[in-house]
């Protein structure tokens, strides 16, 4: 009886908690800005290959004759270099568009593993409890207690260099940070009456994780997700400049920056200035995305 | 009290030993330090000697509990590149990564403070919004890039301050520093600001969202009833509240900074701990790098004590006991 008399009073338009999320994010400007900005780079880090004025690793393409050229002068053969060209006669426009590539593939990789493996980690401290939490727990407190970069710093020295150990050593650090946040919320979410529930209903343990607490536990995760991305982008970067990142072979934002830092005393700022301000903007842009989804989803501020 | 500080001590003993653990298993899976320090060209004997000299040839769990016993004694080794005691190697350079970090600290609260406050108090004005903005900027500049920049602008464009190294050092009260003469301040300035500037911006944040919060509370509505001024209000009521949790953050990033120097000290060439561990991760020098990590984790041991500590000094309600579990 009681479904038709819905149907009898269609709402205008539903609100669905995605529109009320999309209509609370679009309140402020500049996350918007952000989101807008944060989708350009997307794409050009994308399309790189096809937007790129050249293949700045094609070093056939590349001709010494127009190394450390200023921005906006032009080549041998008649190719405008916007942004100047580094060391090697390499036009760093379509540098930045592949450094932007390796940065932000790097970044949100390492994010995705990381924030799989917390969630794994911190949904089952919160769900065995006792031993298992105990040990999981103290594990990211001592992780917790030291700066990201010395932990990354040790890792790499250790593991050596390339893009697989870097995305290891990434994960390794970031873990932590989502599995306390995951297994505060868990914590919450268990003692739900839907959960009591779900038991009751002698669904299994996994379906309960997975199908029942998780999902609930997301909201967070989103949150500290942008947040982390973003440092983990910066982290690369950081280390990558102090030579232990990634390989010259696949040049990040970090690497374009120090390899201008030689001829920043001579005046040639663009090397290092123009990929620079690619990694400032991603970095912000994703913050301030973050930081307006973590109002629009802390359950807290709801009005 | 008595009892929360032996509680902790030994608390830390067991964190120290787990960290040595750890870190001496990790650095010792780092290459085979042999081939880099014996040259090439050394005969079979010459190398068993040197291997012998440098106890490599002992099986791992006895080099570690060689490397305990030692430790025990403050003997962390002797640097394999120096041919020094690893630990004064890092107590040489120590006072100069603490003097940048110092001056960082020092600086991040000058800037970060009455930025807040201003934010804080006056959160419409465009000032305030001006602020807020920055400090997201502040903190999302990576480091090393900021530094760059500063380098670029002060050092090579104007021409103002010095960019690299530490400058004159002079002694004063036995302590040997750089900001005692004009020319080490000179030479601080700019990897000090490098340095604070991401912790002036969540100085701004914090401060900006303690102030907001409490000027709401009933205690400052009572105090404005009561007819104080305002300069009272912010400064003694409001104030005093807003310090709890900028002792725990700053108290947290002096550790953070002593680890962030790594990436200062290299570009403003610093003769710090920071560069040194650099140095020996890419010379595979192991006992300078354990030492270096058993000295950062006794310095987070003994700032988070100093920062509980502290806690209980400002807020009366926190009392330093044993928390169960």
């Amino acid at each position: 009886m009681t479904a038709p008399l819905v149907t009898l009073v269609p709402p205008p338009k539903i609100e669905t908690p995605f529109r009320r999320l999309v209509s609370e994010f679009m309140e402020s400007p500049l996350a918007v800005v952000g989101l807008v900005v944060l989708t350009i780079i997307l794409l050009v880090a994308i399309f790189a290959p096809l937007i790129s004025p050249q293949n700045p690793y094609d070093l056939a393409k590349l001709d010494i004759l127009d190394s450390r050229l200023q921005p906006g002068s032009k080549s041998m053969d008649g190719m405008t270099f916007w942004l100047g060209t580094d060391g090697q006669g390499r036009d760093m426009l379509s540098g930045i568009f592949y450094g932007l590539r390796t940065s932000l593939a790097v970044g949100v990789f390492s994010g995705i593993c990381a924030m799989m493996v917390g969630m794994a980690a911190g949904l089952a401290a919160a769900y065995f409890g006792g031993r298992v939490e105990t040990l999981i727990m103290r594990l990211v407190d001592l992780q917790l207690s030291f700066p990201t970069i010395l932990i990354a710093l040790i890792l790499l020295a250790v593991l050596g260099q390339g893009i697989g150990k870097i995305i290891l050593a990434l994960v390794i650090v970031q873990w932590a940070y989502y599995a306390r946040t995951i297994r505060g919320t868990a914590l919450v979410e268990r003692r739900r009456e839907y959960v009591e529930a779900a038991v009751c209903l002698g669904l299994s343990k996994p379906r309960i994780i997975f199908g029942h607490i998780l999902p609930n536990c997301m909201p967070p995760m989103i949150v500290i997700g942008t947040v982390q991305v973003a440092s983990a982008i910066a982290l690369e970067a950081t280390l990558s400049f102090l030579g232990i990142g990634l390989p010259i072979t696949e040049p990040s934002l970090g690497l374009l920056i120090a390899n201008g830092f030689e001829y920043l005393l001579s005046g040639k700022y663009w090397i290092s200035f123009f990929p620079g301000i690619a990694l400032l903007v991603t970095i912000v842009s994703i913050n301030l995305v973050g930081d307006q989804l973590r109002d629009v989803l802390n359950p807290r501020l709801r009005k | 009290m008595t009892v929360f500080m032996v509680r902790r001590l030994m608390q830390s003993v067991v964190v120290l030993l787990v960290m040595s653990v750890i870190v001496f298993l990790g650095v010792f899976a780092i290459g085979n330090p042999v081939d880099i320090l014996i040259s090439p060209d050394a005969d079979q004997m010459e190398r068993e000697r040197a291997i012998k000299a440098l106890g490599l040839d002992l099986p791992i769990w006895e080099q570690y509990f060689v490397f305990l016993a030692n430790a025990a004694r403050g003997d962390l080794g002797r640097s394999f590149v120096f041919n020094e005691p690893a630990l004064r190697l890092i107590f040489e350079r120590m006072p100069a990564t603490l003097e940048l970090a110092g001056t960082a600290v020092v600086m991040s609260l000058v800037i970060g403070i009455p930025l807040g406050l201003y934010a804080g108090l006056r959160p419409q004005a465009a000032t305030s919004k001006g602020i807020m903005a920055g400090s997201i900027v502040g903190f999302s500049l990576p480091t090393f890039w900021q530094g760059l920049m500063l380098i670029m602008v002060f050092a090579v464009m104007l021409g103002w301050l010095p960019s690299t190294g530490r400058g004159q050092v002079a002694t004063f009260l036995g302590i040997k520093s750089s900001l005692f003469t004009s020319d080490g301040l000179a030479h601080v300035i700019l990897p000090a600001f490098n340095l604070a500037l991401g912790n002036a911006a969540l100085i701004i944040r914090l401060t900006r969202a303690g102030v907001r919060e409490s000027l709401l509370q009933d205690y400052v509505k009572f105090a404005r009833a009561k007819g104080l001024s305002n300069q009272r209000v912010v400064g003694v009521h409001v104030f005093k509240n807003i310090l709890i949790p900028l002792v725990t953050v700053i108290g947290l990033e002096i550790g953070g900074l002593i680890a962030f120097a790594v990436v200062t000290e290299s570009i403003f060439a610093w003769p710090g701990m920071g560069k040194l561990i650099i140095d020996s991760i890419n010379q595979l020098d192991r006992p300078v790098m354990v030492a270096y990590l058993m000295m950062i984790v006794l310095l987070f041991i003994a700032i988070n004590l100093v920062v509980d500590i502290l806690y209980s000094a400002i807020d009366p309600r926190v009392r330093l006991q044993d928390v169960k579990g």
